[in-house]
């Protein structure tokens, strides 16, 4: 009986919760539904299927060249992150060397300057650096965006380990280096695969750089839909637009949904705080 | 310490001070990647922007030498200049007032682990994994009279007539670029201020009812103060955040209608590419921009650090 009543008493609570998580997924949801239902003035006008699609597939220089952006751009942001970043994480943890602290809070500064700042000079600056219009150059600049978060993510990582751990490598015969990507790299994993998760987020739906930076067929996907919707002046085709989303969203969900206690790490450990 | 000294001269070959410039210099080795980067894409760019800032510099024709402080006033002389400001500071203040309060009334609901919570906390997390660029091309149709399902419910309810847009009107456009930001980021906000109520004993808790405080007691008394670290971040990442809005407004109300939604840093985009087209206008606003962050930033850690000493280093 008393369980009854206590199970009442939550009602009110089920009810709340699962209204705000129904307005939370519906969005998503709608959108998904919607891309490959008939809609007027889209590719898809009666039955459902995947017209819409199709018109994302042949959308300009193509759905490949755009996604193909995307992903070198983000492979590029994600490899130089992780790379950088634990080498240097690596650096500040373990190292005293001259210079250490300038150079961690200048590391710290880039969050505090507007995107906007750092891109008007950035357009002429890699111009001069021959990295103009290039998607090297904007993974590049994607990943020093992410650095302050992945420089002070691995080092507090690279602290939590024993210095017993690094030490008995050592003794091993083994040089720093040797220790780093021998031991030290396995403890440091979930920092890493967190750094790989924020970066790749980061990279693969950044808008503001790629319009600033690049442009034509070096565009990648976020940009590409953005312009797409724009092409018709006054008709917008707002199937094809939808269909844009679930292709951009798909990776970044599933992604979410596999690495979840990673990406939630990225907050626990107090990397935010920097 | 000079009995410590005795025994490293036997065991070490080489001696203590090049073996602390081999260390150092190897170091070095280990950070001259992450400092090569901050250089080169960090250092020389805020350099670069405070030249162009004080150069003639028109979008096609490059450097035309410097031509200071003209850029600078005629910026703040722009028609744009103080309605964008006013915008953006109004915006900040509306998303940042709801999000915090929003995050931190998730973060009460979901705090207890059972599955039920585990699942609500991924469902308010999943819109943060989207782009920012995704989430509002998602609302724009959302909103679009055409097809979105939003504009049939408020004509139903009588708080827009016929089949018009709720971004037409300045206020509709506002609003609506709200409840986009609320969905995209209100789940990242209770994540962060989840893990300050999880920072909270269970004893002290305990201790409050023992001495028979309710629950708003309990709330004011005891969850807010030692909140504090946790929501004075949430609110500098918060307002730093909204200050810099640009994706959303760019995508879903391009400024309009009427520059009524139009804010700084779209006023930067704006000066670059399409109505000056003018390269050192732009890095004249990115510097106000910069040093206005600055200040507002130091002033916020001043406020709400107030006297509790400072966690870790921010620059």
């Amino acid at each position: 009986m008393s369980a009854l009543m206590r199970g009442l008493s939550r009602t009110p609570y089920y009810v709340l919760t699962g209204g705000l998580a129904i307005l939370f997924l519906y969005p998503m949801i709608w959108t998904a539904v919607s891309s490959v239902s008939p809609q007027p003035g889209s590719a898809q006008t009666d039955g459902y299927g995947f017209g819409n699609y199709s018109t994302v597939v042949n959308y300009q220089a193509g759905l490949w060249t755009y996604l193909g952006n995307s992903i070198v751009i983000s492979v590029v942001a994600v490899v130089v992150t992780v790379l950088v970043s634990t080498l240097g994480g690596y650096a500040f943890a373990r190292f005293t060397f001259p210079g250490k602290n300038l150079l961690f809070l200048l590391t710290l500064a880039i969050l505090m300057v507007p995107y906007a700042t750092l891109l008007i000079p950035l357009m002429i600056w890699l111009k001069t650096m021959h990295l103009n219009n290039t998607l090297v150059g904007v993974g590049l600049v994607l990943a020093v965006f992410q650095l302050p978060f992945a420089t002070f993510m691995m080092r507090i990582s690279f602290e939590a380990i024993p210095r017993e751990m690094e030490e008995a490598a050592l003794v091993d015969g083994c040089g720093s280096f040797s220790a780093l990507r021998r031991v030290l790299l396995f403890a440091v994993k979930p920092g890493l695969i967190t750094v790989g998760l924020f970066a790749f987020l980061a990279a693969w739906n950044d808008f503001m750089v790629p319009l600033f930076l690049l442009g034509g067929d070096k565009q990648p996907l976020p940009l590409a839909m953005v312009n797409m919707r724009q092409q018709v002046m006054g008709v917008i085709d707002y199937g094809a637009t939808q269909a844009g989303v679930v292709i951009l969203t798909v990776p970044c969900v599933v992604l979410f949904l596999v690495l979840q206690r990673h990406y939630v790490n990225g907050f626990m450990s107090g990397a935010l705080k920097g | 310490m000079t009995l410590t000294q005795a025994p490293s001269i036997a065991t070490a070959v080489t001696p203590p001070k090049r073996r602390y410039r081999a260390r150092s210099l190897r170091a070095w080795a280990y950070a001259s990647p992450t400092a090569a980067l901050v250089l080169v894409f960090f250092v020389i760019p805020v350099v670069l922007v405070f030249w162009m800032s004080a150069s003639d510099w028109p979008l096609l024709a490059g450097n035309r030498g410097i031509n200071l402080p003209d850029n600078y006033t005629d910026v703040v002389d722009q028609r744009m200049f103080w309605p964008a400001v006013g915008f953006t500071l109004k915006y900040t203040v509306i998303a940042t007032v709801l999000l915090i309060g929003l995050g931190l009334g998730l973060a009460m609901l979901v705090q207890e682990s059972t599955r039920w919570r585990a699942f609500m906390r991924t469902t308010f997390l999943l819109p943060t994994a989207l782009g920012l660029a995704s989430a509002s091309l998602l609302f724009y149709a959302l909103y679009s009279p055409q097809v979105g399902p939003l504009t049939p419910l408020l004509e139903k309810l009588g708080l827009i007539e016929g089949n018009v847009s709720i971004l037409g009107t300045p206020t509709g456009a506002l609003w609506s670029t709200v409840f986009l930001i609320v969905w995209r980021f209100a789940g990242f906000y209770m994540l962060l201020l989840l893990v300050g109520l999880q920072g909270i004993p269970g004893e002290v808790y305990e201790a409050a009812r023992l001495d028979g405080a309710n629950r708003w007691q309990t709330f004011k008394g005891i969850t807010l103060p030692l909140l504090r670290p946790s929501l004075a971040l949430s609110t500098i990442m918060c307002v730093t955040g909204s200050l810099l809005a640009f994706d959303q407004f760019y995508i879903l109300t391009k400024g309009g209608p009427d520059g009524s939604t139009m804010t700084v840093v779209q006023l930067v985009y704006n000066l670059a590419f399409e109505s000056k087209r003018n390269l050192g206008m732009a890095a004249a606003l990115s510097v106000i921009v910069l040093l206005a962050l600055v200040v507002i930033n130091a002033l916020q850690l001043r406020v709400l650090r107030g006297t509790d000493e400072g966690k870790g280093g921010k620059a």
